[in-house]
């Protein structure tokens, strides 16, 4: 029967429709668990003591995560003061050399790093800066995670500038303004909110980032801000915690996650919302 | 603009005899020193990108050729990884790599493919759609460590039961747990890229196929799916590419066991993880340069996955 045949090529259609959104819910489902458990479990323990105190000697209640919130900042301004300049600089050659070998060249070595596992990122920082230094320290992490920050920095701001017309330019040029005055007082502050939104996006990424740190930062039970010295981490306490055999610490690894997701999630939506509002736009 | 007058002006006189060099020097030119420094700085730069990555490898090179003296060959075939003997064969974390990323591959491929052919063909726009790409892109934002502490807290326990049913050795931990663990983290990659590459398919195409009767699955199955497959064979293999280099998840959850995995409940260990648990123990030289040489490994693999795959986009992107 015609009849039957439509029918039936109806009913496959519904019945696969319906499977893709079973799948589609489906596979939101672990983000509404793992965001339900952090909070859960972090939330009991957030507290003025835990975002301000050291953490404690097994046994003991109590006891924060100050230190590692104190190194994350200190890692993460270390990688920054590495990558923005370098990497707005390759943005900026890139937009401006469209064509060429060595803009082909950096493209494709962009490319790469961004590729490259952080676990490798890390033994780099190791054999460059430990090794030498004969000590873990906060530079050494610092650097490993500039090295991650780059491409994502070099990408969106030659993606940014190359949105901004070719008009802007030569008006400038037009005036008598010199080249480095024109990319500096024309081409960058008007590609400005796309910069702002990558460096936001790649402190999110690093911030996250445990693997690179293992064995550069290292992790430190005390509070330090000397450079040199190893330094503990919010990802890194985490890690070293969670697999730690005592309920105290579990509940400082809680703590921390809930503290990191909170700031990684609202470093995402700022640089979206950055994205929306402050648009380049010609 | 001071610049560009003096040499047009110049190279007149030039023309016409006048010799003016003499009196260009004692000329001063505020604007040429600053001009000359910041195109070098530019391009100093730009060549840093590619000297970084030149140094990376080397340095990868440098460190493990120990080991690749020392072992040759015999690293990726060997079955012993045994650092009291000095003996070390990388074939456990290879098979074990091997076997969590393509098994996380598997497990993501239906959940990411829905995802594309939703975002892309049924619901583009609306609440609904902007809401499952927010949480697409929560879920690629959270750092991989919460994910390797979830699964270790939540995810065991239940791998744990569902082994005690299927009357294997509860361990919980191993690789069917890093697998799970993975395949949520590598869904947003595949999707996002999906998604993309199936909103490319030009509307003639598919208004043509509706024209001729047919319903939106065959649509989907006969004539978007055929016209993306590169596109969306490109995603997986870069979320392959991710799955490959994940360290820190699946350091907690995969047991760290240096033998060859007989089954896929079994505790093992991969590259990255074996990198991450091992480097600050590895205490001689040799030690050392076989997990730097995993690293290289490591590195040479995902160049090559990632390569592959943007170039597979780029051809699609231009296509279009």
């Amino acid at each position: 029967m015609v009849n039957e045949r439509i029918f039936f090529r109806i009913f496959k259609d519904k019945l696969f429709k319906l499977s893709v959104i079973g799948f589609c819910f489906a596979s939101i489902l672990p983000l509404l668990f793992i965001l339900f458990y952090i909070f859960k479990n972090g939330i009991a323990v957030i507290n003025w003591q835990f975002l301000t105190e050291l953490p404690k000697p097994v046994g003991e209640i109590g006891g924060g995560i100050s230190n590692a919130i104190v190194g994350t900042v200190m890692l993460v301004l270390i990688s920054s003061i590495c990558s923005i300049p370098l990497g707005i600089g390759a943005g900026i050659y890139l937009s401006e050399h469209k064509q060429g070998k060595l803009s082909y060249a950096v493209r494709l070595c962009v490319e790469i790093l961004q590729g490259i596992p952080s676990i490798v990122i890390g033994i780099i920082a190791y054999v460059w800066i430990v090794m030498p230094l004969r000590t873990f320290s906060a530079v050494s992490g610092g650097i490993a995670l500039g090295i991650m920050m780059l491409p994502i920095i070099v990408r969106s701001t030659e993606e940014t500038l190359k949105l901004i017309p070719e008009s802007l330019k030569e008006a400038s040029l037009a005036l008598g303004v010199p080249y480095y005055k024109t990319i500096m007082k024309v081409i960058v502050p008007a590609g400005l909110s796309g910069i702002v939104t990558a460096v936001i996006i790649s402190v999110a990424r690093v911030a996250g980032e445990t693997a690179p740190l293992l064995f550069t930062a290292f992790g430190n039970p005390f509070m330090n801000i000397n450079i040199l010295k190893p330094v503990n981490s919010l990802p890194l306490l985490v890690f070293n915690y969670a697999a730690s055999p005592y309920p105290e610490w579990h509940a400082l690894a809680w703590g921390a996650s809930l503290v990191l997701a909170v700031l990684v999630l609202t470093l995402n939506v700022l640089a979206r919302i950055f994205t929306k509002k402050w648009k380049v736009q010609f | 603009m001071e610049t560009e007058l003096n040499t047009g002006a110049s190279s007149l006189l030039e023309f016409s005899g006048i010799d003016r060099s003499r009196e260009k020097d004692f000329r001063f030119d505020p604007f040429a020193a600053p001009e000359s420094v910041f195109k070098a700085v530019l391009f100093g730069s730009a060549l840093c990108m590619v000297l970084l990555l030149l140094c990376i490898f080397l340095t990868l090179l440098i460190n493990s050729l120990p080991s690749i003296k020392e072992f040759g060959f015999r690293f990726f075939y060997g079955k012993t990884w045994n650092p009291v003997t000095g003996e070390f064969g990388a074939l456990p974390f290879l098979v074990g790599t091997l076997i969590t990323s393509f098994l996380s591959l598997a497990i993501s491929l239906p959940f990411s493919l829905s995802l594309s052919i939703f975002l892309g063909e049924y619901s583009t726009k609306g609440t609904v759609a902007s809401l499952l790409q927010s949480a697409i892109e929560l879920l690629a934002g959270i750092p991989s460590v919460i994910y390797g502490f979830w699964g270790l807290f939540i995810l065991v326990p239940i791998v744990r039961s569902i082994e005690i049913k299927l009357g294997v050795t509860p361990i919980g931990v191993g690789i069917f747990t890093s697998a799970l663990v993975l395949s949520i983290m590598i869904i947003p990659y595949a999707a996002s890229l999906g998604r993309e590459v199936i909103r490319l398919v030009p509307d003639e195409l598919k208004e043509a196929a509706y024209s001729l009767g047919a319903t939106r699955f065959e649509v989907i199955k006969k004539v978007i799916l055929p016209y993306v497959i590169s596109g969306i064979t490109a995603g997986n293999l870069l979320a392959l590419g991710r799955a490959i280099g994940e360290t820190m998840a699946v350091t907690m959850v995969i047991g760290n066991s240096n033998v060859i995995p007989k089954s896929i409940f079994a505790p093992a260990n991969t590259m990255a993880s074996v990198i991450a648990n091992e480097f600050t123990e590895a205490t001689d030289d040799i030690y050392l340069s076989s997990l730097v040489e995993i690293g290289l490994l490591l590195f040479m693999v995902t160049m090559v996955i990632n390569i592959v795959g943007k170039q597979i986009i780029k051809k699609m992107s231009v296509q279009v």
